[in-house]
């Protein structure tokens, strides 16, 4: 080969490069994130793992229940009552944004623009 | 060379000519191939127009409407502002301090302004001192629903024209289309601007269109608009469904002259005021 000399640095020098991510991180994908669970609800509107899937989209569902087809219906959980609202019921329980929502969402680098409008609880 | 580009101008001159005809007979067989279907959205079409042409209230579901006694309103003139600061709380609406940023959904403005239709030379004296509260008409045939290219305005089940600010792209096509200006757009960012936060409600973002949703998330729990509640005993405002019959708002309407805000553009509006 040709300048073998060059071309296998710069190959090594490339790789490395691309990979910064890896070893930067020590190949460890960090500590998976310990969202703080409320204290005094024991059960939510789904079980843990399709809220932990699927609240994004159960969201939506609402949203377009409430706003769209007027489906203002409540749902009942051990007897008591909840709006399909992201403020006024999934808020109530876990009362800190911060310590809730974002410790996954910034371990997963999503953004959501929930909070553009949404007014999270006072922390 | 000089040839060759006559021949292209030819054979270009012809194929454009191939083409209108073409697409022209195409559309024929394509027309001709599918009749039925043509047809039916035709018939759809006229039996809608005759319809509004017929009966501008739709006959069967709810169709939420307003009346205003204008005359109230000059009798108390703290009224305007109650009902104007009650949407404000109810909303979360910003105050900016500048008026080309302004927000609103409710407000006082003069007889002339409400009503440009009406004669305006030599206005009585209670015409021309006192205001007159507008806010959306949500009419029964929403020109800013069909500008809306995103479907974020659209007229719910109960004839109330709302927004679902998720879908806002803020094109301002609906400020355009709604002949009362009834839309405002949010230029700034409206949080820091927003007095007393509701938490009840959530707040807008900037490049998001606003105006008055008839109070969707009140009516929708059995409640009476925030501006309603707030002229009290008054019965300066009266709410209710324009399709019953026996409502409130269809008795007032039986008993009194009302008239609605620019009734020829034909958007036929569920706000009636009595002047
Ligand atoms: S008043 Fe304007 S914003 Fe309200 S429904 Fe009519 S056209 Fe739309
Ligand atoms: S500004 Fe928003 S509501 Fe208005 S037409 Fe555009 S998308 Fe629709
Ligand atoms: S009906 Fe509700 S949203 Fe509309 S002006 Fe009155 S208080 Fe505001």
């Amino acid at each position: 080969m040709y300048d073998s000399g060059k071309i296998i640095p710069g190959l090594i020098i490339f790789v490395l490069f691309i990979t910064i991510p890896i070893w930067y991180n020590h190949g460890d994908a960090g500590n998976a994130p310990k969202p703080e669970l409320p204290k005094d609800a024991k059960s939510c509107v789904l079980s843990a793992e399709d809220m932990r899937s699927g609240h994004m989209q159960l969201l939506n569902e609402w949203r377009d229940e409430v706003l769209r087809d007027g489906d203002r219906g409540t749902i009942t959980i051990d007897g008591k009552q909840y709006q399909k609202s992201l403020m006024l019921t999934c808020m109530e329980c876990h009362t800190s944004k911060k310590k809730f929502c974002d410790t996954c969402h910034d371990y997963a680098s999503v953004k959501p623009y929930c909070w553009d409008c949404h007014i999270a609880p006072v922390e | 060379m000089d040839k060759k580009r006559r021949d292209f101008l030819k054979v270009a001159g012809i194929s454009t000519l191939a083409g209108l005809g073409g697409t022209a007979v195409v559309d024929k067989i394509v027309a001709g191939a599918s009749p039925a279907v043509a047809n039916a959205s035709t018939a759809a079409h006229a039996e809608k127009d005759t319809a509004h042409a017929k009966a501008p209230v739709a006959a069967t579901g709810k169709r939420y409407g307003m009346v205003i006694d204008v005359r109230k309103f000059q009798n108390d003139p703290s009224l305007g502002e109650k009902a104007e600061r009650a949407c404000i709380e109810a909303h979360n609406i910003p105050e900016f301090p500048e008026k080309k940023d302004e927000i609103k959904w409710i407000w006082m403005t003069n007889y002339e302004n409400c009503f440009p239709e009406k004669s305006q030379l030599y206005k009585d004296e209670t015409t021309e001192s006192h205001q007159v509260p507008v806010f959306c008409n949500h009419c029964d045939d929403p020109p800013c629903v069909r500008a809306c290219p995103t479907k974020a305005t659209f007229k719910n089940k109960d004839g109330v024209v709302i927004m679902d600010f998720h879908r806002c792209i803020g094109c301002r096509f609906c400020m355009a289309a709604c002949p009362y200006g009834m839309r405002s757009f949010n230029w700034r960012n409206p949080r820091p601007f927003i007095k007393e936060t509701n938490k009840q409600f959530p707040t807008r973002m900037r490049g998001v269109v606003e105006k008055c949703n008839f109070c969707a998330e009140r009516i929708g729990v059995g409640e009476q608009p925030a501006c309603v509640e707030a002229c009290g005993e008054s019965k300066a405002m009266v709410f209710g469904d324009l399709n019953d019959p026996h409502s409130e708002v269809r008795k007032i309407l039986k008993e009194n002259y009302t008239i609605q805000r620019k009734p020829s553009l034909g958007t036929h509006p569920s706000v009636f005021y009595i002047v």
